[in-house]
Formats: structure tokens, C-alpha cells, sequence
């Protein structure tokens, strides 16, 4: 079941084209992340999703329904560009934010003061924000994110400015939001979280979506039936071991053992290597090599951008 | 509607709570009050000798003016037309002249002089006059009574029949013998009064509504913001807020002026009270209770006269109209322009980048202001009507206009265009606001503004 659906959204900007007949699918209880290089329409796409911005064309639904003004209250938006009050207390500011967002003042209230006690900020209720660390700062923006329990959560570059601790916990929190049964959409450059967070993927690149997906799905598309061989006591070059469908390349060297990457052939298995390699070598290790999101990115934006290119 | 109103009260309170604001509230009021204060002051205090030309056609007052340290009394006889000729080469302050009446005591006069009359020489003339008209009344009562024993007459009733009220009006004689109401004074304060109010009002407020929103900008919250809210809704919930927050200013500068001016003239005038009881017992002691009780009622009673006279002309140029069209212009003009003043501080990215699109917004008003000296002098003219019509300068210039008299369709048409102004105006705003807030770091120019006024 998907909680979130665009459908062919077209947006225009006075000279440029943002998004181009993007659709995408966000199942219900997932993290789902929204990559692409700079510029390429993502923020576009978020604050389309947040109502901020109208699309010229196309359909998005929230729960198999069309997507309405009152919808906002069920959506939680952490910007790329945030930012609070500076000379507001930084309770009123938080309590504020969540009456914005349809709660009422005493459950506001309330809900404020156990997160406050979670976060360790109990002492900071009458602060102003321009005493907070940024740090802190980012603490509250969060916080104010998540407040009214939102059903879809759009965080939109979460990590950038984050020091290594609180973006850890920034991670813990996101993942307990989910296993609280939220929808999260995040938006990020961050490639080593979207491995570690994502189920699911859209790739956005030059307005148009170029790949989406399950993470799994995608990597299995992504991988070319390489193998990582760590050998010893063998001087020469395998590939004059091997048949010429079988290519050799990433030849390295550590103080212990040799190394190569091994394509082999889609109708050969990793057995028919072993077969003809074992009477030659000693050998310490055999992984299948799975490409990472990172590697998968850059392919699949470089390859966009070349057949872009190509016709002209 | 509900976010606005909690927008509403977020921009009011942290506006309201500022040490500024209460800085302003409090030095406000007490520059006004010195602005009315000192010049009354200085009238009751002046030293200098006036002269004062009687030209009495009744024969009641003959002698009647006593020279007193301040004021010196000549009779006239002529009549009114050579005198008035007369008055400028005279070197007068002033020239007095009671009519003559056929059947009734003389109740009230002219007082002519080139500039204002100095409050003491009024105040002391309607004394004069009103108690040589009661001692005249008194002793026609008391011939009656001779000639009526019958009926026994209460003493109290005596005192009110003879009681009397002196009305005087002032008029200007211009250096070319020009006469004119003095009371077009009062219409072109008002007229100048509300005028400038509106201006500053719009200045002041409406910049802090495009600071405000500047400050949404650079602290960049306003995405989050918008996140819940309608960009519109964040708009209008801005502009009301503060709008509020000059109404109670203003409010609690009429309350605080009023106040610091009645204690204050109380005060000096209950000073000056003591002073002339003690004075009097000596010089003449059965005058205590007429004379000079009378003096220091009449000064008071000056006062509220000179409100009566302010209220006698906005009677004449309809009263409802001029307090409702205040609250109308005052407003709408405010409402219109911090519109505008919004739209900018969504364009830009800091204070220093709003000069270019300050200046549009800030040539009708100054345009309107300096204009306004010429609208006084010919406030039924072609310039004063069109800029009374069109919406950017018609919330200055009609108020000029309206204490001297304007066709209720003219004042009709002004408000129609003004609202079609605000509605204009917010709409374009909205559009430009909406785009801005969300761009950072980028130089607009009045092509890009263009450019979002199309978007969807």
C-alpha cells in the first residue's frame, strides 16, 4: 500500500524545466530517499509534496486519495534551509510550531514536555534561541518536526551540519519514528545512509526520475557477476589462466596477498572460476561484489548525462 | 482563518512585549503633551502689554473695560467698516465689537485681531462682559420685585435667571484687510493632523512589516512555516499583527496624551487659582466670589469652548463621515501599503537590498505629503481631487481634504478605488511574496519580479 503517490508531476520555472513527468511510489512504513545531484529537482519535488508549490502538471494522492489542503497537518517537513526565531524563547517558538500544525495548545503542551525531558533540554524552556548552540538548535527544529505525529515525514538533507553524534542520534530518532509506523521520505547526497537507512529509492537527475525502486531490487539490477579473489603464491597474471570471457581487472597488492576482480560470463558460476584457479593458487577469500549506492549513483547519472549529450 | 489569528497574536505579542515599544508608548505622549502644553502655557504667561480697540454700538460697556497690567482698553466711536480698515494701521491686538441689540442685553461680540487672540484678553473680556450684563439683568429683577410684592421670588431662582453666557467669536483680519473664520485654522490642523498621522502610521508600521519578514527570511524559518500555513495566510497574519500593534500604540497615545495634558493644565491653573484668591482678599473682598472665581471658571470654561468651536466645525462638514472615513483611510491606506512593503521584504534578502523597490512605494506617499500644503490652500481643486481618488495618495490626501467639506461622492469614489487598491495590491503582493520568501542568494530584479507575478 503506498501512502504517497505522484503521478507524471510537471513543474516549470520561468526558464528551466524542474521536474519532468516524475512519478513516484512511497509504501506505507517505509524510509524512502529521494537522491540526485545538486539541482536536480528534489526540493522541488518536496515542497510539491508539502504543498508549498503547485505543480503545473500531474496527480499526487496521500493514501490512495487526492491530495488536500488539510493534509499538511499530517505531514511533518524538516527543510534543507531551517531555521527558528532568534529572539523567541525557545518554548513559546515550539509551542507555537505545533499549534501551526493543528494541535491544540495543552496537548502541545504536553507532548513538548516529554520530548523536552527525552532530549535532555528540560532547563532550556525559557532560552532564547539565539543563546542555543546550533547544535541545540537543530535538536528543537526536529523536534517541532515530529511533535503532532505525523503519518509522512519529510526530512530534506537531515544530516548536513549534524556533528557525527547528533547525527547518529538524528539516525536512531528517524528509525524509531518508522518503527513507530511513520513514512519517511529523506532527501540526501549522503550515499552511506541511504545504505543504511533506505528501503526505497528514487533517483532524480536533470527533472526527470532515472531509477527507482527497493534498494535490494536495485543493487541486484546494479550487479555484474564480479567476484573479489584474494590468492597468494601465484607470481603472474590470472587472466593468462583464464578464458577470455572471464575479465580480470582491479589488480591489487597488500603486504599478505594478491587481489583481483573476476567478470565472469552470466552462464558460469563462481565454481567454474574456482575450478580453473584452484590448482594454480592458494586461496583466502572469495566475496561476489555488490555495488554500492555510491557507485550505483554515479553510474546511472553519468550515463544519463552521456546520452544526454550524445545526440547533440 | 484559525492560523492566522495564531500568527496574528505571535507577530502582536512579540511586538508589543519589546522594551521599544514601550520606550515609544511612554515618549509619544509626552512629546505631544509638550507640543500642547507649552504654547498654552506661554499664552497665560506673556508679560506684554496688549491694547485693545472697543467699538461698543450697544452702550452697555461704556467704561466698563478697566486696564489691567496686560491689557489695555481705547473706545472707538465709528462704525464698524472704518474700523476694521482702520485695525491693521492701528496697531492693535485686537478689536472688540458688540453689535447693537434692540430688545435683549448684548450677549455676544466679535473679537477681530491678525493673528490669534491671546487667551487672557478673551477670557478677560467675556468676564467683564458677562458680569455688567448679569448686574444689569440683576437689577431689573430687582425693580420688578419692587413693583410685584405679591409674589415671593426665591433668590436662587433670581441667581439663574440672570446667569449669562458670553459668546464671542474670533475672526482674522489678513494684512489685506481680508476677512476670514478663524475656524478654518481648526480644519486645516485636523485636516494636516490626520494627514500626517496616516503617512507616519504607513511608514512606520508597514516597514516593520517588510523588516518582519525579512527576519523570517534570513533566520530562514519561514519554510518551515510554510509548511503548515499558507504563504498567504503567513502574509496577512503579518500585516494584521502589526497593524494591530499601531493601533494600540496610537490608542494608548490619545489616552496617555489626554491624560498627561489634563494633569498637567489642572495643575498650573489650580497654581494660579490660589495665587489670585490671596491677591484678592487683600485688594477687594466682596469680588472673591463673582470676580475672580469667575475668572478662573471662564478659564476653564475656555478650554472646553475651544473643543466646542473644533467640534462645531467637523459638525459642519458631518461628523460621522470624518470619524469614519479616518478609521476607513487610516486602515485601508495602512492595509495597502504594508502589502507592499511585505512583498519587498519577500524579494529581498537583507535590509540593505530593499532601496530599489523602497523607492515606488515611498514617492506617492512623500508625493502626497509635500502635496499636502497645496491641497490646504485649494482643497477643491483638480490636484487635490485626483489625488484624493487615486489609492496610493488618497489615504493622505483625503484626510486633508475632508475637514474642509467633500461631496459625499467624492469621499464614496475614494474609498472605492482604495479598496480596489488593497484588494490590487495584496493580490500582486501575494504573488511576489509567495515566489521571494523561498529564493536565497539571488539579486532580484524588477524583470524576475515580472516573471513571478505569472507563475501558477
Amino acid at each position: 500500500m503506498e501512502l504517497f503517490s505522484a503521478r507524471q508531476v510537471t513543474k516549470h520555472y520561468s526558464n528551466h524545466l524542474a521536474l519532468d513527468q516524475v512519478s513516484i511510489d512511497v509504501p506505507e512504513g517505509s524510509i524512502f530517499g529521494l537522491l540526485g545531484p545538486n539541482g536536480a529537482g528534489k526540493t522541488t519535488l518536496i515542497r510539491i509534496i508539502n504543498q508549498i508549490l503547485a505543480p503545473d502538471e500531474g496527480e499526487l494522492f496521500f493514501r490512495g486519495q487526492h491530495l488536500k489542503p488539510s493534509d499538511i497537518e499530517k505531514i511533518g517537513y524538516l527543510p534543507e534551509e531551517r531555521g527558528l526565531y532568534k529572539k523567541m524563547s525557545v518554548g513559546e517558538q515550539a509551542l507555537y510550531l505545533a499549534q501551526l500544525k493543528g494541535l491544540d495548545k495543552n496537548e502541545a503542551q504536553k507532548r513538548l514536555k516529554f520530548w523536552f525531558e527525552k532530549f535532555e533540554m528540560k532547563g532550556w524552556w525559557n532560552r532564547k534561541v539565539e543563546e542555543l548552540s546550533k547544535g541545540m538548535q537543530q535538536k528543537v527544529q526536529f523536534l517541532v518536526t515530529i511533535i503532532h505525529k505525523p503519518d509522512l515525514l519529510i526530512f530534506d538533507e537531515p544530516f548536513s551540519g549534524f556533528d557525527p553524534i547528533n547525527a547518529n542520534m538524528l539516525k536512531e530518532e528517524i528509525l524509531s519514528q518508522k518503527e513507530k509506523g511513520a513514512t519517511i521520505i529523506f532527501s540526501t547526497h549522503n550515499m552511506a545512509s541511504v545504505e543504511e537507512l533506505c528501503d526505497h529509492i528514487a533517483l532524480i537527475n536533470n527533472s526527470k526520475v532515472i531509477l527507482k525502486g527497493a534498494v535490494r531490487e536495485i543493487k541486484k539490477t546494479y550487479k555484474t557477476n564480479t567476484f573479489k579473489l584474494a590468492y597468494n603464491t601465484y607470481e603472474g597474471d590470472l587472466q593468462t589462466l583464464l578464458p577470455a570471457s572471464f575479465q580480470v581487472s582491479g589488480r591489487e597488492q597488500d603486504s599478505d596477498h594478491r587481489m583481483a576482480d573476476i567478470r565472469i560470463p552470466a552462464e558460469s558460476s563462481p565454481n567454474d572460476l574456482l575450478n580453473i584457479l584452484l590448482p594454480h593458487v592458494t586461496l583466502f577469500g572469495l566475496n561476489e561484489v555488490i555495488p554500492s549506492m555510491n557507485d550505483i549513483f554515479i553510474r546511472a547519472v553519468t550515463d544519463q548525462n552521456s546520452s544526454l549529450q550524445t545526440p547533440r | 482563518m484559525n492560523k492566522i489569528i495564531l500568527i496574528l497574536k505571535r507577530e502582536y505579542l512579540t511586538r508589543v512585549r519589546k522594551r521599544s515599544f514601550m520606550v515609544m508608548t511612554i515618549l509619544g505622549p509626552l512629546l505631544m503633551a509638550a507640543i500642547m502644553i507649552v504654547p498654552i502655557y506661554l499664552a497665560t504667561r506673556t508679560n506684554e502689554t496688549k491694547t485693545v480697540a472697543v467699538l461698543d454700538e450697544s452702550g452697555v460697556f461704556y467704561e466698563k473695560f478697566k486696564d489691567s497690567d496686560n491689557i489695555r482698553f481705547h473706545y472707538l466711536v465709528s462704525d464698524i467698516t472704518s474700523a476694521k480698515a482702520n485695525f491693521t494701521k492701528s496697531g492693535d491686538h485686537a478689536l472688540l465689537y458688540i453689535p447693537k441689540t434692540e430688545v435683549t442685553l448684548p450677549s455676544n461680540a466679535i473679537l477681530y485681531s491678525e493673528n490669534n487672540v491671546n487667551i487672557n484678553v478673551k477670557t478677560y473680556i467675556k468676564n467683564v462682559m458677562s458680569k455688567q450684563i448679569e448686574e444689569l439683568k440683576l437689577e431689573a429683577k430687582l425693580k420688578d420685585l419692587q413693583t410685584d410684592v405679591q409674589h415671593p421670588v426665591q433668590v436662587d431662582d433670581i441667581l439663574r435667571s440672570i446667569k449669562t453666557n458670553i459668546d464671542i467669536n474670533t475672526m482674522k483680519i489678513g494684512e489685506d484687510g481680508k476677512e476670514s473664520k478663524s475656524y478654518t485654522e481648526v480644519s486645516m490642523a485636523i485636516g494636516m493632523f490626520s494627514g500626517i498621522l496616516i503617512y507616519f502610521f504607513i511608514f512606520l508600521f508597514g516597514s516593520q512589516v517588510m523588516r518582519g519578514v525579512i527576519e523570517e527570511k534570513t533566520n530562514r524559518i519561514v519554510e518551515v512555516i510554510i509548511s503548515s500555513v499558507k504563504p498567504f495566510q503567513l502574509m496577512m497574519g503579518k500585516i494584521i499583527g502589526v497593524g494591530l500593534v499601531g493601533l494600540t500604540q496610537f490608542l494608548l497615545w490619545v489616552v496617555l496624551t489626554f491624560g498627561i495634558v489634563t494633569a498637567v493644565t489642572s495643575s498650573f491653573t489650580g497654581k494660579a487659582d490660589k495665587k489670585s484668591d490671596t491677591d484678592s482678599m487683600v485688594v477687594d473682598k466682596p469680588s472673591i466670589n463673582s470676580g475672580h472665581l469667575n475668572l478662573q471658571k471662564a478659564v476653564q470654561q475656555d478650554t472646553g469652548e475651544n473643543m466646542n468651536e473644533a467640534l462645531d466645525v467637523i459638525n459642519t462638514i458631518n461628523f460621522p463621515v470624518m470619524i469614519g472615513s479616518f478609521l476607513f483611510f487610516f486602515i485601508f491606506g495602512y492595509l495597502m501599503y504594508a502589502a507592499l512593503f511585505a512583498a519587498i521584504g519577500g524579494a529581498v534578502d537583507s535590509e540593505s537590498d530593499t532601496q530599489q523597490f523602497m523607492l515606488p512605494i515611498t514617492i506617492p506617499l512623500i508625493l502626497a505629503i509635500v502635496m499636502a500644503q497645496f491641497v490646504i490652500q485649494d482643497p477643491e481643486g483638480p490636484v487635490s481631487f485626483w489625488m484624493s481618488v487615486f489609492p496610493l495618495t488618497s489615504p493622505v490626501i483625503m484626510m486633508i481634504r475632508i475637514p474642509f467639506g467633500v461631496p459625499v461622492w467624492e469621499v464614496g469614489i475614494s474609498m472605492l478605488f482604495l479598496l480596489l487598491g488593497f484588494l490590487g495590491t495584496t493580490w500582486l503582493a501575494a504573488k511576489i511574496y509567495r515566489t521571494g520568501i523561498l529564493m536565497y542568494g539571488k539579486k532580484v530584479s524588477y524583470k524576475e519580479l515580472w516573471k513571478w507575478l505569472r507563475y501558477k
